[in-house]
């Protein structure tokens, strides 16, 4: 591991890279604040920069120092306007809102960013720690396996989708891997479901697709709603920043706890920052004492720090199975999967052996941008906060034109900004519905994959022989019907139970 | 019917069609030496016609769930079941007649103006009036302002993927 450690280490701290973790950081914190701008949308404009750079551990390091930025960012955005840019933030309003009202902005940011910091950073250690074990584990599976464990992890990303929205999110998943196929497939030249038209020859480009679900929909939702982008922060005056030695002594096992926690989350797929974040929240409130469990939801700052390192953890769990496996589990880490394919980089088990210098270099780089976000922000809290003060008629057309010129210079092609404009008015009409967007992307990318997997599965046993033949695959399918079974189990006794007490009143 | 249910009814249909092209009419062309294999360019979506066809049913007449607020059940006790995005919460579609639907159609037909606008005037006028027209509808009237700040962005940005990037952006118009 120390091996590894000093190639990371000699990867990551060249002049450029350290120039790349600032700028990550800076750019996420800044667009991460602004409401309704989450990290998917923030990377996927990104990507393009990412790719141009050209260098795989260069790109990759930008785009985590721009996922911690954002994420960062959001949080503050939950703390002065109680407006979360990022799902991932919503718990940290709760506690965090309330004390910026009493007139603690200052130390509110200061708690959020150094619990943010500790999580990320015990994140780190323990994706150093697991990763390597979990990638010589990954290394004896076969395509069988694989394909099964992506059936796993896409099914996983439906169960946690929520109540009821395990349907819709296996809907979204299944509409994903279809469009994943439009194109010359990998199996023969045979172009697939293009109905003639050349666009599509090559299938859907994925930053279109990630700009047209992420980007384009929270911008439209912006105009829509202008509430959603309140302005009149009463802007500036954030002072005090300090806190108490008392305070510290407060908070730091709470850290400790849900960094942990936090992390273990992450690392199965479809959970992530999300909830990672709520379920840190209501463990450190049920286990708080008499007075401090009064204090949640008014400004506690147990409750604000217990959201913030669980969700930072998180966002470092969700490496885990994307550079042991090479499957995201969640919407920004398949973003991520999709730059680095891009990039000629395939992450899995090989990676570590093949490319060590690209793995080290992002855990590196974790550790730095973790302290490029605590030495940069605190400081700096108070300025940058008044980018929220921009005007939304600034606001929106620079998103909506940054969304287009994104999917434009990948392609080269203004074919590309219609296909973007009509997949970005369909995601919208989604997320009226409720239907959640990310297992689609998801389903999207891991499509190529699950199908030559499949495919060469079939082809080595000669049919569907190696489902029983190979009980690890077998396992791991039954794991994966259940995971979607479950969920749909309880919630009809649940619905059964209701509707006896309603008849019972 | 909900508008989730008429979506989950048209991702039926897509996946009749989907099926219908995958059963019927890709294998024809498949090469002899091809038919050979164990799996076909047509296996793997026909799989998925099945399952969506499946997923879709269950969606369009499953029963549903009595709306809870997500961000209120995370304060309390159950945050596993907490929603993906929270947040979606804000919009309700049947408020839909007090938001701002047409200032969105309208910037989805900048953005289209834009594409087909795109190569013909040139990146640079293009993007201006894209950004200037953009912030018109949103209801900017200082328009010295709107428009000094447009360009010099434009000019930035264009130097930046141009130079930095190295991917090339036809400046000017078609003419020029």
């Amino acid at each position: 591991m120390l091996e590894g450690i000093l190639i990371g280490l000699s990867a990551a701290v060249t002049p450029f890279n350290l120039m790349m973790v600032v700028f990550g950081c800076v750019i996420g914190t800044l667009i991460g604040m602004l409401p309704g701008l989450g990290p998917m949308s923030i990377i996927a404009i990104m990507i393009p920069v990412a790719i141009g750079l050209g260098d795989p551990t260069a790109a990759l390091i930008l785009l985590s120092g721009v996922y911690y930025g954002a994420i960062f960012g959001g949080s503050t955005s939950s703390i002065l306007l109680n407006a979360p840019g990022v799902a991932g933030t919503v718990a940290t309003s709760f506690d965090g809102y309330p004390m910026a009202r009493k007139g603690q902005a200052g130390k509110a940011l200061t708690i959020a960013a150094i619990a943010s910091f500790a999580g990320g950073t015990i994140g780190a250690i323990l994706l150093m720690i697991f990763a390597p074990a979990l990638s010589s584990v990954a290394l004896l599976f076969h395509s069988a396996e694989y394909f099964a464990l992506m059936v796993v992890g896409l099914s996983a990303i439906a169960a946690f989708a929520g109540t009821g929205q395990v349907g819709k999110a296996l809907m979204m998943t299944i509409l994903g891997l279809m469009m994943g196929t439009v194109g010359e497939g990998a199996l023969s030249n045979m172009p697939r479901f293009t109905f003639g038209v050349m666009e599509l020859q090559s299938g859907f480009s994925f930053i279109t697709l990630a700009m047209a679900m992420f980007a384009l929909p929270e911008a439209m939702f912006l105009v829509m709603n202008p509430a959603r982008s309140t302005q009149g922060a009463d802007g500036g005056k954030i002072t005090n920043l300090r806190i108490t030695r008392q305070e510290a002594r407060t908070i730091a096992p709470v850290i400790g706890r849900q960094s942990l926690q936090g992390f273990f989350i992450g690392v199965l797929p479809g959970a992530g920052a999300t909830i990672a974040s709520f379920l840190g929240y209501a463990v450190e409130r049920n286990i708080a004492k008499g007075d401090e469990q009064k204090e949640f939801g008014k400004g506690s700052i147990k409750g604000l720090a217990a959201p913030e390192a669980a969700n930072n953890a998180a966002c470092t769990g969700s490496f885990v199975p994307l550079l042991t496996l090479g499957i995201p589990g969640s919407g920004t880490t398949a973003i991520l999967l999709g730059a680095l394919i891009a990039l000629n980089v395939t992450p899995g088990p090989r990676l570590m052996t093949d490319q060590p210098e690209v793995f080290w270099a992002v855990i590196i780089s974790m550790y730095i941008g973790n302290l490029v976000l605590l030495i940069l922000n605190l400081p700096l809290i108070p300025y940058i906060a008044k980018i929220l003060t921009v005007p939304r008629t600034y606001l929106i057309p620079f998103i909506l034109f940054f969304t287009m010129m994104g999917s434009y210079i990948g392609q080269n092609n203004s074919t590309e900004l219609l296909i973007l404009v009509g997949f970005g008015v369909v995601a919208t009409i989604l997320r009226f519905a409720d239907y959640p967007l990310a297992p689609l992307l998801i389903g999207f990318i891991l499509g190529t994959m699950l199908e030559d997997n499949f495919a060469r599965a079939m082809q080595l046993y000669r049919g569907f022989s190696f489902i029983i033949e190979r009980p690890m695959t077998l396992g791991l399918l039954v794991l994966a019907a259940l995971l979607v079974i479950l969920p749909s189990y309880r919630r009809l006794r649940a619905n059964k139970r209701a509707q006896g007490v309603a008849d019972g009143d | 019917m909900a508008l989730d249910r008429w979506i989950a009814l048209i991702f039926v249909a897509l996946c009749f069609v989907y099926g219908y092209a995958a059963f019927f009419t890709m294998d024809q062309l498949l090469p002899p030496i091809l038919q050979r294999n164990p799996i076909w360019p047509s296996t793997f979506p026909k799989i998925l016609a099945i399952c969506g066809v499946i997923v879709g049913l269950v969606v369009l007449f499953g029963s549903k769930p009595p709306k809870v607020d997500a961000a209120a059940k995370a304060r309390g006790l159950d945050p596993l079941e907490a929603d993906e995005a929270p947040d979606d919460a804000v919009i309700d579609l049947k408020r839909l007649g007090d938001y701002n639907v047409w200032q969105a159609v309208a910037l989805l037909v900048a953005m289209v103006v834009y594409a087909l606008m795109l190569r013909p005037l040139g990146f640079l006028l293009a993007t201006v009036a894209f950004l200037v027209a953009g912030g018109a509808l949103l209801g900017e009237r200082k328009f010295h302002i709107m428009i000094l700040v447009a360009v010099i962005a434009t000019g930035v940005i264009w130097y930046l993927v141009q130079e930095v990037l190295g991917i090339f952006l036809s400046p000017l118009p078609r003419f020029m």
